[in-house]
């Protein structure tokens, strides 16, 4: 049994150590939000965040984890500046890469509040988007950085 | 899909004249087949239904797999109904006929760039004839004349007496109503929605993390499976040594199904380190030493011998043997995976009395029937539910329909609900990719410097051979989607042959969006250029000449170059490419700014992008199909093939096959010619003009000519 803290909920899963916490998410906490894609670091949709830091689930072991405060595309907000401009935007088309970016866009704007767009290049780089969807992302992330409070938010 | 367009243009005319022609269509009857009104419900037709609350729902007979039909298709229909937007709610609609596509036959399809575009008039129809059915039922409950009676947002009012009735409350009596013999629809200009900006109505879910994807679904009970497939496509099992992966915790069961072994598990983790485990001796089978460089010199070899005319305009020969000038040119395009984001993965549940399928599929009949063949079991006790697909782009509209039918296979032989989940491996190692293709031109000019002679011999596998399409797609040898945007060009050149030559068949291909339009665009547009550089011309006013019987294709031509300041001088530093290709009905032109810097990197800064696709429905998502063309065009140029060593695909996952990243997006500015002519498709045609705008530009700075995709460093730098 390993006991983990995700979305401030406590769960306690009947999983191997060196399982990667991506499919203990998605199988056994029934958080399906975030996707498969890769498997390998490689596409970044699988992205959450642990202790505030966005990583690759499916390369992060499960046992690597435990105690530690795991947020998923289910934990952030709704009205977080994120999302609303994630919406307002209108970013996604097939929407499969996307609890990924959106990650990965919390993660920055806490970081750098107010990123330019080579800091945006360099964290969101990572994360791939078949749809091709980078221009809205872009905008999106600079509009939720306009709104000024995604620093505070997860 | 060219030659289906063709063959079923002739059942589409049939099905309109219909329509027109006022005989009702099945679909119109309510007592008929899924319309089934009752008296809380108005189900006037297979796509809509009406309950006392006033929710509208429609029913999608297309896949949503980012191309916004969820959101189109319902605006259509919500137009003529008169509802108020925000009462529709859209339901994945089950397979029935009801559903077929209105051009590609009696099947459920999305692709060819055709949901808009085929749906266009009876969604209209169907809306219309439910708005009347209401305005008949408002008017006889108020003795009035129907005439007399409007509907708009939701309600029928009568103007005289200034009455007003909710849709909702004239459920009962509008199933009561006889189906309209005329449809009355409404002129383009009283239009409040098609042509609007509309908020995609899948983008919240999409946004909160609940949107469900075939991958994401669950049944009580369900086992999860990984497939160990021949490493050599086309491959068979010989034995099998299952112990060790049976030893794995989790591990349920190991099954032989037609494709390979399937890992039966708990979970994913364990069904693949079960299959992790497996010895197998495979039988290889003929691909065993497919080699691509091999497989090239065999195709340039077929293009040297004449191939079998797909287009054959005044005498080419002749003309380039008298042209002033000519040149010869052999391009190179590869076999590409497509890589949608979400990996293959399907969900069966076979009983003995029934199965139901969980897939985000495009191509739901066909899977529907090759599940029910798997299965044991006739077609109509097999549902398939689809789902949101995370990316299609042809690969969920498959023939032999494979995933699912690995997935009921399994499922049948263990009794329980499996969900077969691809790997990124496997899908990039799985097959059915767009074909490569070796294309070999001649062009000629005469002495003024005009372009009299073009000549292009297209090298490559069809994807309709040996399938149920070949006899709609292929005609005398010629395959249709290997020649499209090729034979079809509408330049003015006197004398233009294009011809074929059938490669052998092995390697599953399949159709990759936008199809031969992606490699037969590449090659038109980059040799116009060659030509053009030959001459002495301008690429742009070279096109110019070339479209001047065109003035629809003419002004989608000089939107980009005008709104790009082509006649301008580019940007120190920078260059400037050109390109238009028509397809799925709808033209468009690129103008791509790039540059190179010291290390001989190209930059696509910007892309100035014009389309004239008729009617539009919903703006932003052309605009957002704009973009995506753009960047799956861009990720094919510069990094994507599929190459084969001793029958084994060299890559593997997103560090071979990579694709565009954030940092390499280039601002994209789009222009929308607007139109009243019938919609045109949206999905495919911003991928053909892309790479061939940046190819060009690239020769702007180079002078050299880009032959090969990917793009190859040698051909870049100085
Ligand atoms: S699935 Fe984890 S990075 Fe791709
Ligand atoms: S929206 Fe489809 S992969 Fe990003």
């Amino acid at each position: 049994m390993i006991t983990l803290n995700v979305n401030g909920k406590d769960y306690s899963v009947d999983a191997t150590p060196d399982e990667p916490l991506l499919w203990v998410i998605r199988e056994k906490l029934g958080l399906t939000g975030t996707k498969f894609g890769c498997g390998q670091s490689l596409c970044g949709v699988c992205t959450v965040l642990v202790d505030d830091e966005a990583v690759r689930s499916c390369v992060t072991d499960v046992g690597d984890v435990a105690g530690s405060k795991i947020v998923t595309i289910e934990g952030v907000p709704d009205d977080h500046p994120v999302k609303q401009a994630w919406v307002d935007d209108q970013v996604p088309q097939c929407g499969y890469c996307h609890p990924g970016q959106i990650i990965g866009a919390v993660s920055l704007l806490k970081e750098n509040p107010k990123p330019t767009d080579a800091d945006i290049d360099s964290a969101m780089d990572g994360i791939v988007c078949r749809c091709g969807t980078y221009a809205r992302i872009r905008r999106a992330i600079h509009h939720a950085s306009a709104d000024g409070t995604a620093g505070g938010k997860s | 899909m060219k030659a289906i367009i063709n063959l079923s243009r002739r059942d589409f005319i049939q099905k309109s004249t219909i329509l027109t022609s006022g005989l009702l269509l099945g679909f119109y009857l309510p007592k008929k087949g899924l319309a089934i009104s009752s008296a809380t419900t108005f189900a006037p037709n297979a796509f809509l239904r009406i309950d006392r609350t006033g929710t509208v729902t429609f029913m999608l007979n297309k896949a949503e797999m980012g191309q916004g039909v969820y959101t189109s298709l319902p605006m259509i229909i919500a137009e003529e109904l008169e509802c108020n937007w925000q009462d529709i709610k859209v339901e994945h609609a089950p397979v029935d006929p009801a559903y077929d596509h209105t051009m590609y036959g009696p099947i459920m399809v999305t692709g060819g760039s055709t949901s808009v575009r085929s749906e266009w008039e009876r969604l209209r129809k169907a809306g219309a004839a439910a708005r009347m059915m209401l305005i008949g039922a408002a008017a006889k409950k108020w003795q009035a004349m129907p005439g007399e009676c409007t509907a708009s947002g939701g309600e029928v009012s009568h103007s005289k007496t200034g009455r007003k009735i909710a849709y909702g409350d004239l459920v009962e009596e509008a199933a009561a109503q006889e189906a309209p013999e005329d449809i009355v629809l409404k002129p383009s200009s009283e239009f409040k929605l098609i042509g609007k900006e509309m908020a995609r109505l899948d983008v919240p879910e999409k946004v909160d993390g609940t949107a469900l994807f075939g991958i994401d679904i669950t049944l009580p009970g369900m086992f999860t499976a990984v497939v160990a497939r021949p490493p050599v496509l086309g491959g068979k099992v010989k034995t099998f040594d299952d112990t060790a992966a049976k030893k794995i915790p989790g591990v349920h069961t190991v099954v032989a199904i037609d494709r390979g072994v399937a890992v039966v598990a708990d979970g994913f983790w364990s069904a693949s380190l079960g299959r992790d485990s497996l010895d197998i001796d495979w039988d290889n089978g003929i691909l065993a030493n497919l080699d691509s460089d091999k497989q090239a010199e065999e195709y340039a070899k077929m293009a040297e011998k004449p191939g079998l005319p797909a287009a054959d305009r005044g005498d080419i020969e002749t003309a380039l043997q008298q042209a002033e000038k000519t040149l010869e040119a052999a391009y190179e395009l590869p076999y590409l995976a497509h890589a949608p984001m979400e990996p293959l993965n399907c969900v069966a549940d076979v009983r003995s009395d029934g199965c139901d399928l969980y897939t985000g599929s495009q191509f739901q009949t066909v899977d529907r029937n090759n599940a029910a063949a798997a299965a044991g079991l006739p077609p109509e006790q097999v549902k398939l539910h689809n789902t949101y697909l995370g990316g299609g782009f042809g690969r969920r509209a498959v023939i032999d329909s494979h995933h699912i039918v690995e997935a009921t296979q399994i499922s049948k032989a263990v009794g329980a609900p499996v969900k077969v989940i691809w790997t990124r491996e496997d899908d990039i190692q799985g097959g059915y990719y767009r074909p490569r293709t070796y294309t070999k031109v001649i062009g000629g000019l005469d002495d003024d410097n005009n372009l009299i002679a073009l000549k292009q011999v297209i090298v490559g596998q069809s994807i309709a051979k040996g399938t149920p399409f070949e006899e709609a797609m292929i005609h005398d040898g010629v395959d249709h989607t290997s020649v499209e945007g090729a034979s079809d060009s509408v330049y003015a050149i006197p004398n233009f042959r294009v011809e074929y030559h059938m490669a052998p068949a092995g390697v599953p291909v399949l159709w990759w969006r936008a199809v031969g339009h992606t490699f037969n665009a590449y090659v038109k547009e980059c040799f116009i250029d060659e030509m053009a550089k030959m001459a002495g011309k301008d690429p742009y006013q070279f096109r110019r000449t070339l479209l001047k019987n065109n003035p629809r294709e003419l002004a989608v031509l000089d939107l980009a170059a005008t709104k790009a300041n082509w006649s301008s001088p580019s940007p120190k530093g920078q260059g400037r490419g050109i390109a238009f290709h028509t397809s799925f009905g709808s033209h468009v032109a690129m103008v791509a700014e790039i540059s190179i810097n010291q290390r001989a990197r190209v930059k696509v800064e910007k892309v100035v992008c014009a389309i004239d696709c008729g009617q539009t429905v919903n703006p932003d998502t052309i605009v957002a199909q704009m973009e995506s063309g753009i960047v799956f065009g861009l990720s094919a140029g510069f990094y994507q093939e599929i190459t084969f060593r001793n029958g084994r695909v060299q890559q593997d996952n997103f560090d071979s096959y990579d694709l565009l990243r954030m940092s390499e997006m280039p601002k994209v500015e789009v222009h929308i010619v607007d139109s009243t002519e019938p919609p045109g498709g949206v999905g495919e045609p911003g991928v053909p003009p892309i790479c061939p705008a940046v190819a060009n530009a690239i020769m702007s700075i180079t002078g050299r000519s880009l032959r090969h995709q990917p793009f190859r460093q040698e051909d870049i730098a100085a």
